[in-house]
């Protein structure tokens, strides 16, 4: 069932023990905690004012019955739905409900939130037409920018007030690579998986990554996971990216017109771009980045330092409605309502046959075959620090970082995952008891206690 | 029949020549390899029916249409009519433009008068004046913060140029004798400048202009591209990044028309100020 305790109910305690987080009540629970991560349905068929009012009955219950065998011992005698009204005439749960979920009222309640118009957006353009940003009482306007490049500036000059950006560039910025540094902060992961290798159909029978020599293949931006994604892949199969194949940074909109131009070979790009070649019938999918590391991050929501300090309400409310959004995005059944509700001009400007095969997993390859993968493109908001801890290695395998790096302090200073944990928590949500885990990449065990490790375990590398 | 109706004539036969080789070369080659249907179903009409990817002149005219029909609308902060981008974009190289004058005719006549501030400041005009103005655009972004002022900036950085040097040399060739007749009746400089030299330079000044505006209407596409947000340069791109070749081809002709626009007006302002000699 859920992450929290129905105070209702007879046979459960409210006392929190019994797996190993400690943080459930069963070992079973902490396994449905873990899938509710994924953000699969905490709370079948319930809304979020339920899980609200679930949250604060919990906390009432709790005071009304500081012994728990007092409480069980009353809801035996009474009945659950008795108790509940009973306990609703002295207690107005209602607007206790209500109180909890405001917070406090945004310092700022319009507010400008730029993205790029592919689906890793996904929850933060939705967020806009499904009400989610309303939901927070926020008036937020979704700003379509140009490029990776921009959306950096204009974030940072306080154009936006919060922005969708690739996973490792709130930690490039952070850091001052290729721009000033300036802090910046990750409170929610947008999108993991979600991204393909295209190829032109010229190649159609090159399948083989070791015939790839001399290529020259697309990335969208250097700070991105395709770019990272990309160079781990070539070099698992023997090629050095950095002087047997071409890379080159193409905003994904010129991606599909180059490659009809025969300018690139193929691109590790994020998705619709992927599917609009393929619909396009210009190329088509080599693998999914799913198959390079399946529940990568790809891209996030970031803010900066600055404006989570000067208006923590407001970035409160705008995570809740991200997180929020991210979650209803999970849910295979929403997919086609969103594909729907993005695909307007207004926002990825895409027709909806190809954000429909996107998001519901079920596409055409390119060559002549339907494939179905549920898991095509998934939405997960928790910015788990080993994901940072990992792009960090990868950032000094290929030269970007020079000198060392305190793994552990960056990934923790970016990736705001105890705040996200919380939020999560006051929304009913499950988040993990961890902030760290290990995870594979083509098959090599990613350990985030032992970063220098696993980057000397490399044999293909830019030589520093 | 008159040379006018004549021309007319053929400007009519050679659009008609152009828009049926232009449908003949668009045509669609018919369905393509087969296909399950549950694939095709998937696919696009370029995969499918052999669609050719540049889209013919019925489809762009009625797309086209369908922009005219309603030119101002307004679908939150990304999607805008025709009308309204064209709107915010004249805006924009307006304002820059207007920058542009006041700064660059009163230096031109300065440099126009004076020998040793035109030789003193010519390295520094000659270095600055071909510079892409789009390559100011990421400084400015960076110092300025703010991409709609920085794309004003750039307009303003790009017609300066011509406006200032067409002054100076404007005001540099007034003829010594018209000079020299002000100076016997000792009229005072300011004066000088405005009823002698103004009068005589106007001519050049105003082609200065009209090359600048010129230059600003081809750099304010190239820049709103790269900053976004709105604008004519806006909707391209976001056609382009939805691959519409025929909102592009719009988009062109639309910035074409404009372009001629307000060169003609120009054109008219300048035909003002000649004067026979």
């Amino acid at each position: 069932m859920s992450t929290f305790d129905d105070p209702f109910d007879a046979d459960r305690e409210l006392t929190r023990s019994g797996c190993i987080c400690g943080g459930h009540r069963s070992a079973d629970e902490h396994d449905h905690a873990e899938r509710a991560l994924r953000c699969e349905p905490v709370l079948p068929a319930e809304g979020e004012e339920k899980r609200y009012e679930a949250v604060v009955a919990s906390a009432v219950m709790r005071a009304v019955f500081p012994s728990d065998i007092a409480r069980r011992a009353f809801l035996k005698s009474v009945g659950a739905g008795a108790a509940f009204a009973a306990l609703s005439q002295f207690f107005p749960l209602k607007t206790a409900t209500e109180a909890f979920a405001e917070a406090g009222p945004p310092e700022k309640k319009d507010l400008k939130v730029g993205f790029i118009p592919i689906t890793c957006a996904t929850p933060i353009i939705m967020a806009a037409p499904l009400g989610f940003y309303a939901k927070q009482g926020l008036n937020v306007d979704v700003v379509k920018t140009a490029g990776w490049a921009v959306i950096r500036d204009k974030t940072i000059n306080k154009e936006y007030d919060a922005s969708h950006m690739l996973a490792p560039m709130p930690i490039a910025i952070s850091l001052g690579l290729g721009a000033n540094a300036i802090p910046f902060a990750v409170p929610a992961i947008e999108n993991i998986n979600g991204q393909g290798i295209t190829l032109a159909m010229k190649h159609k029978d090159r399948r083989d990554p070791k015939d790839w020599k001399g290529m020259k293949l697309a990335i969208p931006f250097d700070y991105s996971m395709h770019n990272y994604l990309l160079r781990y892949y070539l070099a698992e199969h023997g090629l050095d990216p950095d002087t047997d194949v071409q890379l080159r940074s193409v905003p994904p909109p010129e991606m599909v017109a180059n490659l009809r131009a025969d300018n690139i070979d193929g691109f590790l790009a994020p998705d619709n771009v992927c599917q609009r070649a393929v619909y396009d019938g210009v190329g088509f999918l080599h693998i999914l980045s799913k198959e390079i590391w399946d529940g990568h991050p790809c891209c996030s929501f970031a803010a900066s330092k600055e404006f989570i300090t000067t208006s923590p309400n407001s970035f409160a409310a705008l995570t809740r409605a991200i997180v929020d959004a991210t979650s209803y995005a999970s849910k295979a059944e929403n997919r086609k309502q969103i594909a729907e509700a993005i695909a307007p001009a207004n926002y990825i400007n895409a027709p909806v046959t190809v954000l429909e095969q996107v998001l519901t997993g079920t596409y055409a390859d390119g060559l002549g075959g339907v494939k179905t993968d549920a898991k095509r493109v998934d939405f997960d908001p928790f910015p788990w620090q080993s994901f940072a801890v990992w792009m960090l290695t990868q950032m000094k395998r290929w030269g970007q970082i020079k000198g060392d790096v305190d793994y552990k302090a960056v990934a923790e200073q970016v990736y705001l995952a105890t705040d996200t944990a919380r939020v999560m928590t006051e929304m009913g949500l499950a988040p993990p008891a961890a902030s760290y885990k290990s995870f594979s990449v083509m098959g090599k065990s990613f350990d985030p206690a032992k970063p220098d490790d696993y980057l000397a375990s490399f044999k293909i590398r830019k030589s520093s | 029949m008159s040379l006018r109706l004549r021309a007319a004539i053929v400007s009519i036969a050679l659009l008609a020549a152009f828009l049926g080789i232009w449908h003949l070369a668009t045509r669609s080659t018919g369905a393509t390899a087969n296909m399950s249907p549950e694939y095709a179903r998937l696919m696009g009409l370029t995969a499918t029916q052999g669609k050719s990817a540049m889209p013919g002149p019925a489809d762009v005219g009625a797309k086209l249409w369908e922009h005219l029909k309603r030119p101002f609308y307004d679908n939150g902060p990304n999607d805008k009519g025709l009308g309204i981008q064209l709107a915010y974009s004249i805006a924009r190289v307006g304002t820059g433009y207007l920058i542009a004058v006041i700064v660059a005719i009163p230096l031109g006549f300065l440099i126009g008068m004076s020998p040793l501030i035109s030789r003193a400041i010519d390295p520094f005009i000659q270095v600055l004046k071909p510079i892409s103005p789009l390559a100011w655009m990421p400084l400015a972004l960076y110092t300025i913060k703010d991409s709609s002022i920085s794309a004003i900036f750039v307009i303003f950085i790009c017609s300066v140029w011509p406006m200032l040097l067409n002054t100076a040399f404007g005001v540099a060739s007034v003829r010594k004798e018209w000079i020299n007749v002000a100076r016997t009746l000792e009229v005072g400089t300011l004066r000088r400048a405005f009823t002698v030299i103004l009068p005589a330079a106007a001519p050049t000044i105003l082609t200065g202009m009209r090359i600048s505006i010129g230059i600003a209407w081809l750099v304010i596409v190239a820049a709103e591209m790269l900053v976004g947000g709105t604008g004519i340069g806006y909707f391209v791109w976001n056609e382009w990044n939805n691959l519409s070749i025929t909102n592009v081809i719009i988009a062109i002709l639309l910035i074409g028309i404009v372009g001629m626009l307000l060169d003609q007006i120009l054109a008219r302002v300048t035909r003002m100020v000649t004067f026979p000699e």
